[in-house]
């Protein structure tokens, strides 16, 4: 144990097993937070809301909202906001919408269905999401226009650019193989699933191993093995856990049946089949573990907080601040056109008004998981756990059957109690 | 340039010649020079306002002069911004410490400048390695690695500061106000540290506004008042009087200290 934790922990000598196992305070309780409102809505909906089914539904639900998060927790780090989000997200997926069925197949002669086409659409949204989002940091970050302006005009702008580019009108259907991106239409299957699921179980527990062989190395104190044990334990369980209920929830029979038929074949008698890990959540999960890894182990993203924490300290380090915002704020486009290729698809068309309020969910997602306004603090998978529980609330209530209005109303109030919890939490524990 | 260079020998380590700076119509900073030699510690002293800070900023990158000349050994330097300073080995401590609060005191000391791993990954624990040996020299009671800045005494996170000029390997240091928040205790580490750096001969401007420090700890010292060098003179050779007249009334202490 190293002096700092020694002079802690009699204060808080009630904390000494999460203290040990070094867990984050905050992530627990949002945790605790998150399975109190699932248990909530189970007992409320008689067992309809823990279901396989449901889960699946809720994780590719989120999933467009929670990439963009990741993105906005580097935005509001460096005190900036990004309004335009939503609206960026309907240019970016009315440009892939019109390249994939007009512009690919039909003026550039590729045909329908030409397997290069779902990739070219989404390197062009992708490079256009980019190049937008790192105009409006070049806006923020060189003419020191402020960044609620500069989005606040985004917003207007290219929800109307989008509308522009499609006449207003609904693209679809979109390309098949683009369309695997969406969720349900893409899934590894039961198979596949497991290999993901142990890949990344061993790729966290070889994570663990060298962070204590590092720490090991330059003579710093460790954690009892135990500790270690449990943490490992905890990671397994939770992985493995997710895997299992993906992969319990199957495909409908008759689906199946349609989709043996539309082969020229039978469907076998008991024959089943598991939906398993979407593509689009492990795309998101991957999203995750690139933006973690930013955030914690490259200079980028040791600026970025540097920067959140004391601009001033930050440019007076050599840091140049002004090309740091155009860089984040491309990044938070790059994310959005992302999100406009999960968010198309599981629609399977695009439409005009693809993306609305996404900007203030996104928002909301990055703030419930903790990212402070002032700046300098936010995590990653904070932000996608808000992502989470904030489409956890809206589900649950429509399944519940609260109205609309109410629903709504009840989002807003928590958002607001989560910013209060978090200020509260902060002046307790004395981190700023 | 104010003649108290009989002493001195060879080129200058800095030359900052007829600096001038404005804002607003402001000349905070009015054809002023200044000049230091290795392993000397020269103390700008003057009221607040008087430009000390705002100098003293041009030359570690973080205000652009208007017009004047900044020579390091006796060659021009184009300092355009903090990394152009840092190029030329100029680190500074400046009075509000610029540390990032919400990052540990190892990401601070290597702000700008990280260890990164063969893969260019930031390095941490090779950096709080360092930190922890550097820390162990300069402020050996300090042990919390692992908290932000924000969690530090104003002694601690001015070690932090200290540390990270030191570390690496200045020629040129800026200290503003280096003792301003410090206790009593914290002051005589700073002092020997000074006179540790001064013996490996690294140069150091001293901004104060405490004659004491000034008369303990400086070799020569350079007075403004608004915006303008009043003088600069040799320490042993005047009074604190004399400085207190220099600051107060921007009055030169005459002949027998110009020489």
């Amino acid at each position: 144990m190293t002096h700092s934790e020694a002079e802690l922990s009699p204060a808080q000598p009630r904390k000494s097993f999460v203290r040990t196992l070094e867990l984050d305070l905050r992530l627990l309780g949002m945790i605790g937070a998150f399975a109190i409102l699932c248990i909530g809505f189970d007992l409320v909906t008689g067992g309809r809301f823990l279901t396989p089914r449901n889960i699946f539904n809720l994780t590719i639900q989120t999933v467009s909202v929670a990439i963009m998060a990741t993105g906005m927790v580097f935005v509001i780090v460096t005190r900036h906001i990004d309004l335009s989000v939503g609206a960026l997200l309907a240019t970016c997926s009315a440009v892939m919408a019109m390249t994939q069925t007009e512009i690919l197949p039909n003026m550039l002669g590729l045909g329908l269905g030409h397997p290069l086409i779902p990739w070219v659409t989404i390197a062009f949204g992708i490079l256009v999401g980019t190049l937008i989002g790192a105009f409006h940091g070049w806006l923020v970050g060189y003419l020191t226009i402020p960044a609620f302006i500069v989005t606040l005009g985004g917003l207007l702008v290219w929800r109307n650019v989008g509308w522009y580019l499609t006449s207003g009108k609904t693209i679809g259907p979109l390309d098949p193989t683009f369309m695997q991106f969406g969720g349900i239409n893409g899934t590894l299957g039961a198979g596949w699933s497991w290999i993901v699921g142990l890949l990344a179980l061993a790729a966290a527990l070889y994570g663990l191993w060298t962070s204590r062989k590092n720490k090991i190395r330059h003579g710093f104190s460790v954690k009892p093995l135990w500790a270690e044990g449990v943490l490992a334990a905890l990671i397994s369980a939770a992985i493995i856990g997710f895997v299992a209920i993906l992969n319990a929830y199957e495909v409908p029979a008759a689906r199946l049946k349609r989709d043996f038929e539309a082969q020229g074949l039978t469907l076998p008698e008991g024959y089943t089949e598991a939906y398993g890990i979407p593509i689009s959540v492990l795309l998101l999960i991957f999203i995750a573990a690139a933006m973690t890894m930013l955030a914690r182990r490259t200079r980028l993203g040791r600026y970025i907080f540097a920067t959140g924490g004391n601009p001033d300290a930050a440019e007076l380090s050599g840091i140049n601040t002004r090309l740091l915002t155009v860089k984040i704020f491309a990044l938070m486009g790059a994310l959005c056109a992302i999100s406009a290729v999960v968010a198309s698809a599981r629609l399977t068309n695009h439409s005009n008004d693809i993306g609305t309020l996404d900007e203030l969910r996104v928002i909301a997602a990055a703030v419930i998981g903790g990212t402070a306004l002032s700046g300098g603090f936010g995590t990653i998978y904070g932000a996608i756990l808000g992502a989470l529980i904030m489409q956890s609330l809206q589900s649950g209530m429509a399944m519940v059957g609260v109205d609309a209005p109410l629903q709504n109303i009840v989002v807003g109030a928590v958002l607001v109690l989560a910013v209060l919890i978090d200020i509260v939490y902060r002046k307790r524990t004395g981190v700023a | 340039m104010t003649g108290t260079e009989q002493s001195k020998r060879g080129t200058p380590l800095v030359e900052m010649r007829d600096i001038c700076i404005s804002f607003g119509g402001v000349h905070a900073v009015d054809h002023v020079s200044v000049d230091l030699y290795p392993g000397e510690v020269v103390g700008l002293l003057g009221h607040n306002g008087a430009g000390k800070s705002t100098l003293i900023k041009i030359l570690s990158g973080a205000y652009r002069m208007d017009s004047g000349e900044i020579r390091i050994n006796g060659e021009k330097a184009e300092i355009h911004n903090p990394r152009d300073a840092r190029r030329y080995n100029i680190e500074t401590i400046y009075q509000t410490l610029a540390l990032a609060d919400n990052l540990d005191a190892s990401s601070n000391l290597f702000l700008g400048r990280e260890l990164v791993t063969p893969f260019g990954l930031v390095d941490d624990d090779a950096m709080e390695a360092e930190t922890r040996k550097i820390m162990g020299r300069l402020n050996p009671n300090f042990k919390k690695f692992n908290e932000p800045v924000s969690a530090l005494s104003g002694g601690q996170r001015q070690s932090v500061a200290i540390a990270r000029a030191v570390y690496f390997d200045a020629r040129i240091l800026i200290m503003d106000e280096p003792t301003a928040a410090l206790g009593p205790h914290e002051t005589q580490m700073v002092a020997e540290l000074i006179e540790q750096l001064k013996a490996q001969g690294i140069g150091i401007f001293l901004i104060s506004h405490d004659i004491h420090d000034v008369m303990k700890l400086c070799d020569r010292a350079s007075v403004m008042k608004n915006g303008q060098l009043v003088g600069t003179v040799d320490v042993d050779k005047v009074t604190d009087d004399d400085l207190l007249g220099m600051i107060i009334l921007g009055k030169h202490p005459g002949a027998q200290a110009e020489a």
